[in-house]
């Protein structure tokens, strides 16, 4: 499964990445999951760990159980301060 | 009965500065139904930030929008509709984003038009960079902004 992820404002700059593709191994298939399989790179990535951390799937705001399907876009990014 | 016309409700994310008094006027232009029109327009305060720079996520902001836009519409008899919101390096005291509403009558304008900026706030993918005389510094999200949300939760106050 093959996945677009992006990164906002201060979780972008703290994983110095606004987007990348990634290919999932057997196993990952919500947003928790690739929540998890992130953090696992170790370093800034652990940021991605924080409560505060919200995520949208295909440009909704998603919760942790939402399932993952071939090339949708998942976005991570911390709350939102516009206005 | 306001003659709706949802196509008519515009959302905006650019740059470029807006002209709040011609929205306001287009708000209600052409349309004898109503007969109140609110609006809003936050600026950047100064005290101590030398700039503001707002970031977003192109595709979802606009959807977010139409989207609270839409839930508005569904607690109000709304004529039309406008929301603007700047994005990109901002000075104090410009404007950066605004809400206009109309309606036939005021209790729906005002309303409708502080329950947008209460979700836009909320539910818009938009964070702000502050930059000051010590560094540049992302604004946190405030719990109150949230609290300010959650009282639309029950319906029951509109009319």
């Amino acid at each position: 499964m093959k996945l677009t992820v992006l990164y906002f404002a201060r979780l972008r700059e703290a994983l110095a990445c606004d987007a990348e593709t990634l290919v999932l191994p057997d196993g990952v298939g919500d947003i928790a999951g690739l929540r998890a399989h992130l953090v696992a790179r170790g370093g800034a990535w652990q940021a991605l760990a924080a409560s505060t951390v919200r995520a949208a799937l295909n440009q909704d705001m998603a919760t942790p159980d939402a399932v993952l399907r071939d090339g949708d876009e998942v976005a991570f990014f911390p709350p939102v301060t516009g206005g | 009965m306001v003659a709706s016309d949802s196509a008519m409700d515009a959302v905006s994310v650019r740059p470029d500065a807006f002209d709040a008094g011609a929205e306001i006027a287009a708000l209600s232009a052409g349309r004898e139904g109503v007969g109140a029109v609110a609006s809003f327009v936050g600026t950047v305060r100064g005290e101590g930030v030398l700039a503001m720079t707002l970031e977003h996520y192109p595709g979802m902001t606009e959807r977010a929008l139409h989207r609270i836009v839409e839930d508005a519409r569904t607690r109000w008899p709304l004529a039309s509709v406008r929301v603007i919101h700047r994005v990109g390096r901002l000075l104090p005291g410009e404007a950066i984003v605004f809400v206009g509403v109309a309606s036939a009558h005021r209790h729906a304008a005002f309303e409708a038009c502080a329950f947008i900026m209460d979700f836009l706030k909320t539910r818009a993918p938009f964070w702000k960079k502050e930059e000051t005389a010590a560094g540049a510094r992302w604004v946190d999200a405030r719990d109150s902004d949230d609290t300010a949300a959650a009282r639309w939760a029950s319906p029951g106050s509109e009319t």
